[in-house]
């Protein structure tokens, strides 16, 4: 687990605005939010209900658009990409997970790997041997032929980081994905992406839950749409003396 | 932290001199209570005066000493009762805490946020250093998981001081508003029934 291998930005959103509605029962959502994510970095953004956090992520995957503010793509602005282009982002370059609902059920985990690869037009044995190459960078490449009931939710949300960050894909946006696992799981799940960002991705997590928080190289502070504080991982020498430092 | 205890406990894997007290308690603790030889010196003489500990033989001029019958009693105590968690209350930032909703012209929320960032950003590097803990280094590890588990509980009492702070204020802002407008209130009151 290392933050020294941080490498170029990969997603990066300015003055990034969402606004809801109009007159009166106008909500802004979002508030000028500068964020940038890196390659080797996962990011966690914390804050009450409300505040702006699935929004944020919806934006800098393209699911949504901006009211005002741009998000680019390993340089790319999303807003000049068109539909076509948003759509052509998030099956190559951008994957997703979400708390629960994440896997097609008739299909075997490498089959729902495979599927972004497929859609995006490639060849299915190419396809096929891209998602085995993704399940064994999660560790899970035995689980290749189960189907989701046949596997753990702990199980299923590693076959969909392993989707998410299939093929030429290398960012995970992620919002609250351990929200239905147990405490144990939920941590082995964050310590294998934490591992995989690691070998070489980057990653974007929302979470209540502040001991997952605490896997992230950076913690982004949201409320009331804006940035209130973000932390950076200190150096474990400031914080426990000798043992650390061994 | 009962050192007295610790000291206890070490010494049930074999007899030690002083130096190597210290040493074993501060590599189980992971050198998070640092320990000074005063402080060992200190406890080991009132161990003796209790009879929970006893001079054993000692190896050259170090003094060595071993734990008597007593000591495996106290022990055995120690082990089977709960922490006393009533030091908690006089813990630096409850106090803080408890002086800032009561003075002036405090930010609480700002204060608030402050220190959630630096329990947060303690916690992420507790867990860079768990995510290095050895499968076999269960004790290094179990005692990470504690303090982690000790600051995320903080951190969610924060955000439980957070909501109440600003609902005592809103509430205090409500009543405010009330004794000004009182008549129109209660004129709204009986219009909306």
């Amino acid at each position: 687990m290392s933050a020294q291998g941080v490498g170029p930005v990969v997603v990066s959103a300015r003055a990034l605005t969402q606004v809801y509605g109009a007159g009166e029962t106008q909500v802004r959502a979002l508030d000028g939010v500068d964020v940038d994510l890196r390659l080797g970095e996962l990011v966690a953004v914390m804050g009450p209900s409300g505040s702006g956090k699935s929004t944020l992520l919806h934006l800098l995957g393209g699911l949504a658009s901006p009211t005002s503010g741009t998000v680019t793509v390993s340089g790319d602005d999303l807003a000049s990409l068109g539909r076509a282009g948003r759509a052509r982002v998030r099956r190559r370059r951008v994957g997703y997970v979400f708390q629960d609902l994440n896997l097609i059920p008739l299909l075997t985990a490498v089959e729902n790997v495979a599927l972004p690869l497929e859609l995006d037009g490639v060849r299915p044995g190419t396809a096929r041997r891209q998602a085995g190459e993704a399940l064994a960078a999660m560790g899970i490449e035995d689980l290749a032929h189960r189907f989701p009931a046949q596997m753990s939710g702990g199980q299923q949300q590693r076959v969909a980081i392993a989707r998410s960050l299939v093929g030429p894909r290398r960012v995970v946006l992620a919002d609250e994905p351990t929200g239905a696992l147990d405490s144990a799981t939920g941590e082995d799940v964050l310590r294998v992406l934490r591992a995989r960002i690691d070998a070489g991705a980057a990653g974007m997590i929302v979470t209540h839950d502040t001991r997952l928080a605490a896997w992230a190289d950076r913690v982004v502070f949201l409320r009331d749409g804006r940035v209130v504080d973000t932390t950076v991982v200190p150096g474990p020498e400031t914080l426990l003396g000798s043992r650390a430092a061994r | 932290m009962s050192v007295k205890h610790a000291l206890l406990a070490v010494l049930t894997v074999e007899p030690a001199g002083a130096y190597r007290l210290r040493e074993q308690f501060e590599r189980r603790t992971g050198g998070t209570w640092p320990l000074n030889m005063g402080q060992v010196a200190t406890t080991l003489d009132r161990l003796v005066r209790d009879g929970l500990v006893e001079l054993a033989d000692g190896e050259g001029e170090v003094q060595r000493y071993s734990l008597s019958a007593a000591g495996r009693v106290a022990l055995e105590g120690w082990w089977s009762h709960p922490v006393d968690r009533s030091v908690a209350a006089r813990e630096e930032l409850a106090m803080k805490l408890a002086m800032a909703v009561t003075v002036p012209g405090v930010d609480i929320a700002r204060m608030v946020q402050a220190q959630r960032s630096e329990t947060v950003r303690s916690m992420q590097a507790m867990t860079r250093l768990k995510s290095d803990v050895p499968d076999d280094d269960l004790a290094w590890g179990l005692l990470l998981d504690h303090m982690i588990f000790a600051a995320e509980a903080e951190v969610r009492w924060l955000d439980h001081v957070e909501s109440r702070v600003a609902r005592a204020s809103a509430a205090q802002g409500a009543a405010e508003v009330g004794k000004a407008g009182r008549v129109s209130s209660v004129a709204a009151n009986g219009s909306a029934k």
